[in-house]
């Protein structure tokens, strides 16, 4: 064995606290390094170089670099390695700049010695380990993308454009999700409906798309590269493949419920498409109060289908299908204000609604076909209070963050109050006015000079008041409470992750953060990933964010998830767990701790006669060689390779010398 | 039910109808108020707005009274309700704050007793256990429900919702009378500054007084000697300040209850009160 | 209004206002919901929200000498809404009693509070519960209205609801303990003048 071991000054980060010649003169005389040498900066082209020749003039077969984080360097220098000719887990590295110089500049001479320290500790792992290779598993070329709204759609179209099948998953009956739902969009105050229909078409008629709407994602199984997901496909009750949406049956059903598309201001039939431009145009049948189902007598929509599509009988169907990546796309809901605001009145006074209520009703297609009206007596206000932050930036009764798009909708939602009825105010309390886009200073500033007055402070209560409502509000600029009667007030509801999130995350094993939303790798650098591989994170799931930035974040995943799908096989990770079936008992320890399942149960039989048992199995694709299992092992089955026990007790033994 | 009753310095003088009622209906309904032997002061508003040390001390001595007792604190006044829970709340989650308190009070508490409102007492009976013993339903009567403040704030020590608490209207229902549904259920009347600024509870009490007559109360009901002093005796003063010509009867809960129970008008004293009741009650009989 | 001036000659009242009330002042990021629902503001000459800004900017003199913190009825309903958790109602206790403290002269509305405060804890002090007949004309002479609310008290005497004598309790003695040993502790007496 022929340990190399190079000692990098890293400028004066290193050089500058720890006695680096000295360094070299210890380090050269330990049983076990053949050769030691130091440089100013290791990583860099003449440092890598050297290392390289050296490998090649002295012969040496495994190497230690004394420097900086492996978090920074590791991957560099194991390519080095591979260039001079040995196996790249023949290396380790001593972090004597992060762990050492950084952090004791004023002691040099104990710096020096822990920097010896360090290094003679990975000298005495890098005698014990061994090659490793790393493996390559398949890539399925197929996505999954979970959710139809804007994010799940722009991703699909994106990974279908590159050629990549996709499997669109959407749980309502039509695509579309909440952008569908919006009248007009800041700040070029384009109709919504306009602008993501077209989208919606596209993606119901790509040759690479399959969409099922009316579907939900069950189970998911596997690693990147392969998944198997079982999809359920609730039953419609309407055979897609004769139904052509011509609209009979829902015009003459007989029963009405409350829409749950216009939040309960406008009713549909038990038959129903969710709104005019649904995709696909065809309907499904609500069966909890379908009158056939429930009673068991009516069956009036079959007996008008031209096409005999209706078909009772159907059920939900179970889909499995295997797909290489995974899109998480579920986007978000509204905070319940009415179960928190008590001083807003709890949600019994019906004048005082959410902003998405108000953008239903604002929209032609909405239970008051685009008029501004107020619930109680079905009368336009003529003074319109907007709340800011109805639970955001609350940590008292709702979440703390901001919900990022409520500025900006709400200065939509003046200027449409003002535009659309004439002699009508709009009031907007605040506490910030956040703009951050492009144009939406601009567009704010517009709704101001239109006549939006917007006052600085919350609300603390409002209450009706003969059959107006008084809201208190106060004016933090001049320092005085402030009443405004009101005709109907609107509250910008904060943004929370999609009801259906915390099913998902459990589903995927993703994790999610402390208001719910999915868990990027890392906000600034890995926003569209999560610590799952092969599972990507795009719109409002991730954080509140409006659609410009969702579009671009849904684009930056499919990006990510054409990377993965255009090769056939990706390298795994070799520094995995390994389990000795020899030594194994079968107590499933490994795992009950193992936190990405990547350990299942098989049986073994022994030699002729011996009776099946039960052993561990890792299943290395999954594995992120965390260690868990092999500290819970009790007879030391599991050994981690590049940490293994060996290894790791030589460590301990070199640095406690 | 046995409780360790703390009556309060007002008990015999401006609080004195909401004593002698809650007494009286607590023992219709089957609660013995034992009352804390030697009790004192709790400190009130005066207290806590001097010395947080002082105001904790004077209300743990009545606590620890009633811990040697081994029952739970009620309370019919609601500034005493208040200061006693809170303290009791300060004393077992501050462990040196109590040592402290201990040794000024000399009379060590240790935690093991819970303070409550009266209010919360009787709500928590079952609606029949105190609608079968209705003898006179109070027909005609369209309560306005007012708490105040220091029954639902802050939190730790709350008995019912600040925002829209229920617990007087489930007891007038109990007690066969109509309930409204109002604004001004929970704004403060003015409290002690009544005493020391009267003139600044004039507004105050005319808001809630305005807001009680136009959601069509005929009377309004009350947990707090200190709002009923400004909701009643003020009114007058609100009337001839303002113009106004509000007549609403003021009770305490305890005293419409106990005049459903069939108990002794007179003895509850419901006749007591500067706004004339009267007419109201001849209503009820 | 003058310029506020940080020049690093305040100690740091907002530092101390922390600790005496325990609460975050500085979370405090001047929403103005307290404002909106506190039902005496209309009396105040600082908003309870302003009070908190010059807490956190250190600005002493102004907040002890105003009207405001005397006058706040403890109602709460700032605490309530608070997004931020703060007890407001806490820090205009510490506040009451910071100014009493450091002896901030009170003047017109302010000084009835004061004035009320410390006759009501005389009397507590003396007789063990509230002598309020007593109480009450102590209070009326000294902020020089000796027939304030001459009306009601009669209403009341003539309804037996207003008492002439006291009666001590045994306990008296233990109450003024309590006053002696919280004084030995704090320092200055717990009863003003």
């Amino acid at each position: 064995m022929r340990t190399g071991v190079f000692i990098c000054w890293c400028g004066s980060n290193i050089g500058g606290v720890v006695d680096v010649p000295r360094v070299v003169e210890v380090i050269s005389s330990l049983p076990g390094v053949a050769y030691c040498s130091d440089y100013k900066y290791m990583c860099s082209e003449p440092g890598q170089d050297k290392i390289i020749k050296a490998v090649a003039e002295h012969h040496l077969d495994r190497v230690v670099v004394a420097s900086c984080s492996p978090r920074l360097h590791e991957a560099t220098f194991r390519s080095v390695l591979s260039r001079a000719g040995l196996n790249p887990y023949l290396f380790e590295m001593a972090n004597i700049r992060e762990h050492c110089s950084w952090v004791h500049q004023k002691e040099p001479e104990k710096a020096t010695e822990k920097a010896v320290a360090l290094i003679r500790r990975a000298v005495a792992k890098v005698n014990r380990l061994e090659p490793l290779y790393a493996s390559t598993i398949p890539v399925t070329d197929r996505a999954l993308v979970i959710g139809g709204g804007i994010a799940g759609i722009q991703a699909a179209l994106d990974i279908a454009d590159a050629g990549h099948q996709v499997i669109l998953v959407e749980k309502e009956p039509s695509l579309g999700g909440k952008m569908a739902m919006l009248d007009k969009t800041f700040p070029t105050l384009d109709c919504s409906a306009c602008i993501s229909t077209p989208k919606m078409v596209v993606a119901a008629q790509h040759p690479n798309i399959t969409l099922l709407t009316y579907a939900e994602v069950e189970k998911v199984t596997g690693y990147i590269g392969n998944f198997t997901v079982t999809i359920r496909q609730k039953a419609r009750s309407v055979d897609h493949s004769k139904c052509t949406g011509c609209g009979t049956c829902w015009e003459k059903c007989p029963t009405r419920v409350p829409s749950e598309y216009d939040l309960g201001l406008g009713t549909r039939k038990a038959i129903y498409i969710s709104f005019p431009q649904a995709v696909p145009n065809k309907p499904v049948i609500d069966r909890e109060h379908c009158r056939q189902f429930t009673r068991g007598k009516c069956g009036v929509c079959q007996k008008v289908c031209p096409t005999g599509a209706i078909d009772y009988t159907q059920e939900d169907a179970l889909i499995e299908e295997r797909v290489g990546a995974i899109v998480l796309a579920t986007g978000y809901d509204l905070f319940d204000w009415t179960r928190a605001y008590g001083e807003y009145g709890y949600g019994r006074y019906p004048d005082v609604i959410s902003s998405l209520h108000f953008e239903r009703m604002v929209n032609a297609n909405g239970p008051t076909g685009g008029k501004i009206l107020r619930p109680s007596d079905g009368q336009p206000p003529r003074r319109v209070v907007f709340v800011q932050c109805v639970g955001s930036r609350d940590e008292a009764k709702g979440r703390e963050y901001c919900s990022r798009t409520c500025c900006m909708y709400t200065a939509k939602h003046a200027h449409q109050v003002l535009e659309k009825i004439p002699g009508a105010s709009a009031y907007v309390f605040y506490i910030d006015v956040r703009c951050p886009g492009k144009a939406y200073e601009e567009f704010y500033q517009r709704t101001v000079s239109e006549g939006a007055r917007y006052i600085r402070g919350r609300v603390s209560r409002i209450y009706p008041l003969g059959d107006r409502l008084v809201v208190r509000g106060a004016d933090t600029l001049l320092g005085r409470p402030l009443e405004v009667e009101a005709d109907l007030v609107v509250l910008a509801t904060a943004m929370v992750p999609d009801k259906s999130a915390h099913k998902v995350a459990r589903i995927l094993g993703v994790t999610t953060d402390k208001d719910g939303f999915f868990q990027e790798v890392h906000p600034k650098l890995r926003p569209v990933e999560t610590n799952t591989a092969g599972i990507f994170l795009a719109g409002a799931c991730q954080g509140p964010k409006d659609i410009p930035d969702t579009v671009a974040q849904a684009g930056a995943a499919a990006a990510k998830v054409c990377v993965l799908l255009s090769r056939r096989e990706i390298n795994a990770d070799p520094m995995v767990a390994r389990i000795n079936e020899r030594l194994c008992t079968g107590c499933m320890t490994c795992r009950h701790v193992c936190p990405y399942r990547a350990i299942e149960a098989r049986t073994v039989t022994g030699r002729q006669g011996t009776p099946e048992r039960t052993v561990a199995f890792v299943n290395t694709g999954l594995c992120q060689g965390c260690g868990a299992c092999s500290a819970s092992c009790r007879c030391g089955a599991v050994d981690l390779s590049g940490f293994s026990n060996d290894q790791v007790m030589a460590e301990v033994a070199a640095l406690c010398r | 039910m046995q409780l360790a009753y703390y009556p309060g310095c007002c008990w015999e003088t401006s609080a004195r109808e909401y004593d002698r009622s809650t007494r009286r209906v607590g023992k219709h309904l089957g609660i013995d108020l034992i009352d804390i032997p030697d009790w004192t002061c709790c400190g009130s508003s005066a207290g806590h707005s001097t010395s947080h040390l002082l105001a904790t001390s004077l209300a743990a001595r009545n606590l620890a009274l009633a811990e040697e007792m081994g029952l739970d604190v009620v309370a019919s006044c609601a500034s005493c309700y208040q200061r006693l829970a809170l303290a009791r709340h300060e004393l077992v989650t501050n462990e040196q704050l109590r040592e402290q308190v201990n040794q000024i009070t000399g009379r060590p508490f240790h935690g093991r007793i819970q303070v409550k409102s009266i209010l919360e007492v009787i709500a928590a009976l079952e609606t029949a256990e105190i609608s079968e013993r209705v003898t006179k339903p109070l027909q005609g009567l369209k309560v306005a429900a007012y708490y105040g403040c220091l029954l639902v704030r802050p939190r730790p020590v709350q008995v019912d919702d600040p925002e829209d608490p229920q617990l007087i209207e489930k007891i007038m229902l109990a007690a066969g009378a109509e309930t409204v549904d109002w604004s001004h259920k929970t704004e403060c009347c003015g409290a002690s500054l009544a005493m020391s600024n009267d003139q600044l509870a004039l507004p105050m009490v005319a808001s809630i007084l305005r807001a009680a007559e136009l959601s069509g109360a005929n009377c309004i009901v009350c947990a707090c000697p200190l709002c009923h002093f400004n909701l009643d005796r003020r009114q007058s003063q609100v009337n001839r300040s303002r113009g106004t010509d509000y007549h609403l009867p003021v009770f305490y809960f305890t005293q419409l209850l106990g005049v459903a129970m069939g108990l002794d008008p007179r003895a509850l004293g419901v006749f007591d009160h500067f706004v004339d009741t009267s007419g109201i009650l001849s209503l009820v009989s | 209004m003058e310029t506020i001036k940080i020049n690093g000659e305040q100690e740091s009242f907002s530092t101390i206002v922390t600790r005496e009330s325990g609460q975050p002042v500085a979370r405090c990021y001047q929403c103005g919901k307290c404002t909106a629902g506190c039902p005496v503001s209309f009396a105040f000459d600082l908003m309870p929200n302003q009070v908190i800004r010059m807490v956190q900017l250190d600005m002493k003199k102004q907040v002890l000498s105003s009207r405001s913190i005397w006058l706040c009825a403890t109602c709460s309903t700032c605490t309530a809404r608070c997004p931020r958790n703060i007890d407001l109602a806490a820090v205009m206790d510490s506040l009451r009693i910071i100014a009493r403290r450091e002896g901030v002269a009170t003047a017109g509305r302010s000084r009835n509070v004061f004035l009320f405060n410390s006759n009501f804890l005389n009397s507590i002090r003396k007789y063990g519960r509230l002598f309020e007949f007593g109480t009450m004309l102590t209070f009326n002479l000294k902020s020089g209205r000796p027939f304030r609310e001459a009306d009601a008290g009669l209403a009341m005497l003539s309804k037996g609801k207003l008492k002439l004598t006291v009666q001590k309790p045994g306990g008296a003695a233990e109450v003024a303990r309590i006053f002696d040993r919280v004084e030995a502790i704090e320092g200055g007496t717990v009863n003003c003048n």
